[in-house]
């Protein structure tokens, strides 16, 4: 197993962010204890999963499963991915996404993404698993720890989000992965979570997303480009600026031909440091398991 | 490939044939062996097979015979003892006296394979056999239901029809007393061996085509007249379960393999082979005949069921450790073939041989200049040692180079010509050259460029050098068609690979290059047409042995442009499609 080639650059002053909406530590606490909430959750549904199951029958079991466990409202509904959906594999149009009745096989990879929130308290979250063996899945799933300490290294230096976006590019090029973020809606890698007042409920979900949610993306959005920042991380020119504080959900996914996997996870930027908000997360333990070491060499 | 297989002994006898008619038959190899039959057709005797038969001795008890009229068996009084039902019972009673008890497999070519196709589906005669391996002859029933489907147009029905009466010429020719005369004459006599030599390839000797080439010819006249002319063919033609393996010569000036299509109709347990070569293959290539037939005979005998290809593709890629190349090895890997990959840089080819095989492929990585003709050829070697030829080959390693032609140097053509095109020459050559003396049916792809045919201003040395590789790619695609290579280009626009990273820019200070490198990256990027996409373009080259096939809208475009709009094309070639030197943007931070 060779070592990437994390790019660690002599840390310049972090510019200062232009938008001081650095969490507190009980905020913190809320979002880790939900993220924990929505893996374990991830977790066990994944493990009920027998061949022959839909995606739409992954996605449902673990929406009444984190509704039991008190989960209030949507960011987006649970996805589930089968086989080489996982690796979103010729998609042509977003929505493709969307849960279908493929049928779970032995031997496939699946990946889970579902955002809920709990009093206000946001997680997003990216399950990756195999039915069976999977060993292009298995390899990917270990070379993302690579792009794990990549990311909170360069956004520690300071790197402009695209740069960081382009970083990851080039690593997953190196390791003969393609970019399947790109695929995603404004082909993100990462996105603002904004902490919002509890309300009512989800309500109606187009395309499964949160519409209250949305909104708030979408105001700040327009907030973002008066001060030349975008909540959607991306390897766009808009995302061409220095790291903004506050939480961002960040969905590195990797695909080699039909085989997919991804991680996401909260990263928390404050004024003068990044960090990961967890790091007692399934993929971090596996890593751990396996003896890969943070850099991604083993 | 040896030529000299050793000669087995010969065992002559006669045998009585359909109403007493005395036939020469020969026997090779032990009898307790799997009798293997070979037919011969038109204008041949037995001898036509002495190569094959030599070959198939030493494992297999192999019989040959002349057929009526031909070599040393009798004549028929008349035109009706040419009948087929009086060829099925010669075959009936040669096999019922070589191998009473056991099924024989048999093996036929020209006018012995239609006889044979008769013979394996009649309901009593069609008992006798294990196995048929058929080459250069269809069922004259499943000619006749070609025809009826091929007065419809459609789908190149008509192309494939025509191509067939303008290679049928002989059987209306037959109708007259014009050919008889020719062959008598002596002048044809004369000049047949030659033709087969010159034209096929085939191995000339003594006793083939031999003494009895010019009775064979006038007499073989007999069987077409006898059972072509005024023939009336079932509607429902008769079927068999026999095993078939059709091996269909690509090269054959007398039978399209298009008239080969649909021949599992007659035999649904088929097995159709594609091969280098000529009509007369078992002349032309005996040991790969041998091979084929023995491999048939073994898979039926071990009561396997018989597979598309024994053998999996072997392919060889250039340029392997990233981009295109990578893709490539990828795509053929997850198909579960053996993945040659090679690169200039050991570790990024090693990594792609690892993805290979996470893929379920099987895969080894050589560290190869393209440049280096020695590494070629040491290379080629060490794939002959270990797998005899490759399937594939896909030549694709090359570089970028952009900038003002008269900013470019005589080194810069030199190194841009040496990797993009005579790279892909010393890989078409050294590979092809084992494809060919394989005689397995292959593929080369070459990936040239969108650029071949979109002049640009900016690209002089990069799009000549890709153009000279689509043309050698079109001229190779016919020299090898009768080899059954198939010779593709792909040719792709702006392909998010690493190419444009390691672009050349000549006239370029290095800090100008390092900033056009990256925002052509980023173009590049936004184009968003991913390396995978060129890997389902080489593997629709591949199936679909398409000539060229274009990647992206701009390569489509530029194509339609070339054809029907040249003007616009030049128009085009003076706007200078390389990105500017960049400013900072509007949303780049000064920091």
């Amino acid at each position: 197993m060779s070592q990437w080639s994390v790019v660690k650059t002599a840390t310049p002053p972090p510019t200062p962010a232009r938008r001081g909406h650095a969490p507190t530590p009980d905020q913190l606490d809320a979002f880790r204890a939900v993220q924990q909430l929505a893996y374990r959750a991830a977790a066990d549904v994944a493990a009920t999963l027998e061949p022959g199951m839909t995606e739409r029958q992954a996605a449902l079991a673990l929406r009444r499963r984190l509704e039991a466990d008190g989960v209030d409202d949507w960011f987006h509904l649970p996805f589930a991915w089968f086989g080489d959906r996982a690796a979103f594999w010729h998609f042509r149009v977003p929505l493709q996404f969307l849960p279908t009745n493929r049928r779970l096989e032995e031997g496939m990879g699946f990946i889970l993404d579902a955002a809920p929130v709990v009093r206000g308290a946001t997680a997003d979250i990216g399950f990756t698993a195999t039915c069976g063996a999977n060993p292009a899945v298995e390899q990917i799933m270990d070379d993302l720890a690579a792009h794990r300490t990549l990311i909170v290294d360069q956004v520690r230096a300071g790197r402009t989000f695209r740069e960081v976006y382009e970083a990851v590019d080039r690593l997953a090029a190196e390791q003969g992965y393609a970019n399947r973020h790109h695929a995603y809606p404004a082909h993100v890698i990462g996105h603002a979570i904004e902490p919002l007042d509890p309300g009512p409920g989800i309500g109606l979900t187009p395309a499964r997303f949160g519409r209250r949610h949305v909104r708030s993306l979408v105001r700040t959005i327009a907030v973002g480009r008066r001060e030349r920042w975008s909540p959607l991380w991306s390897g766009e020119p808009r995302s061409g600026h220095p790291p903004v504080a506050g939480l961002w959900a960040m969905e590195p996914h990797l695909g080699l031909r039909g085989a997919g996997a991804k991680f996401e996870e909260i990263l928390v930027i404050t004024d003068d440091d990044a960090f990961w908000l967890d790091d007692d997360l399934p993929h971090v333990r596996r890593w751990a398991d396996r003896g890969i070491t943070p850099t991604g060499a083993r | 490939m040896s030529g000299t297989a050793s000669v087995a002994e010969v065992r002559e006898r006669r045998v009585a044939g359909f109403g007493g008619l005395s036939l020469a038959v020969q026997e090779r190899g032990e009898a307790g062996r799997p009798p293997v039959v070979l037919v011969h057709g038109y204008p041949d005797d037995h001898a036509v097979w002495d190569l094959v038969a030599d070959r198939l001795a030493a494992d297999h008890h192999v019989v040959t015979y002349d057929v009526r009229g031909a070599g040393a068996s009798e004549i028929p009084a008349d035109r009706a003892g040419y009948r087929i039902e009086a060829l099925i019972a010669d075959l009936d009673a040669v096999i019922g006296a070589t191998s009473p008890d056991r099924p024989v497999h048999l093996v036929a070519h020209d006018w012995g394979s239609i006889q044979s196709w008769s013979a394996v589906t009649d309901p009593v005669v069609g008992r006798r056999f294990a196995s048929f391996t058929s080459m250069s002859g269809p069922g004259l029933d499943h000619v006749a239901a070609w025809i009826r489907a091929h007065r419809i147009p459609g789908r190149g029905r008509w192309r494939d029809a025509r191509r067939q009466a303008v290679r049928s010429w002989y059987i209306a020719a037959f109708r007259t007393s014009i050919p008889a005369k020719v062959w008598e004459r002596g002048r044809l006599a004369d000049g047949f061996p030659l033709l087969l030599e010159r034209v096929d390839g085939a191995r000339v000797d003594d006793r083939w085509p031999g003494p009895n080439l010019v009775a064979n010819g006038v007499n073989g006249i007999e069987l077409y007249r006898a059972n072509m002319y005024g023939r009336t063919a079932p509607k429902v033609p008769p079927t068999t379960q026999v095993p078939v393996q059709l091996v269909v010569p690509v090269g054959d000036r007398y039978v399209t393999p298009a008239l080969l299509d649909g021949m599992e109709r007659v035999a649904p347990n088929l097995v159709r082979r594609e091969v280098g070569g000529g009509h007369w293959i078992p002349r032309s290539n005996p040991d790969l005949v041998a091979r084929l037939v023995a491999e048939h005979v073994a898979v039926v005998e071990a009561g396997r069921a018989l597979t598309p290809d024994p053998e999996r593709d072997v392919v060889v890629v250039t340029g392997a450790g990233s981009g295109i190349g990578r893709s490539v090895s990828l795509a053929f890997a997850e198909r579960g073939a053996h993945v040659i990959a090679t690169d200039l840089r050991t570790d990024t080819v090693a990594r792609t041989a690892e993805l290979c095989r996470l893929l379920g492929g099987t895969a080894e990585s050589h560290a190869l200049d393209v440049t280096d003709g020695d590494a070629f050829d040491e290379l080629a070697a060490r794939v002959a040692a270990e797998h005899g030829a490759p399937s594939i080959v896909v030549n694709n390693a090359g570089l970028g180079m952009a900038g003002a032609f008269l900013d470019t140097t005589d080194e810069d053509w030199d190194l841009l010509l040496d990797v993009n095109l005579r790279g892909v020459i010393r890989g078409s050559r050294t590979f092809g050259r084992l494809m060919v003396d394989g005689g397995r049916a292959g593929h080369i792809v070459n990936i040239a460029s969108a650029a071949a045919f979109t002049p640009s201003r900016t690209l002089a040395a990069y799009a000549t050098s890709k153009a000279a590789v689509l043309m050698l790619t079109e001229c190779l695609r016919a020299e090898l068609a009768d080899h059954a290579i198939g010779v593709s280009a792909i040719c792709p626009g702006f392909v998010d690979t690493g190419i444009a990273t390691a672009t050349r820019y000549v006239g370029a200070t290095d800090a100008e290059q390092d900033e056009r490198r990256r925002s052509a990256d980023r173009m590049y990027k936004r184009r968003r047409v991913t390396p995978d996409a060129v890997a389902d373009a080489v593997l629709r080259a591949v199936d679909g042995n398409r000539p060229l096939v274009p990647v992206a809208a701009e390569a489509r475009l530029g194509l339609l442009a070339q054809r029907f709009a040249p003007h616009l094309r030049r128009a085009i070639a003076r706007i200078d499609l390389t990105p500017p030197a960049p400013t900072r943007r509007r949303t780049e931070d000064p920091s």
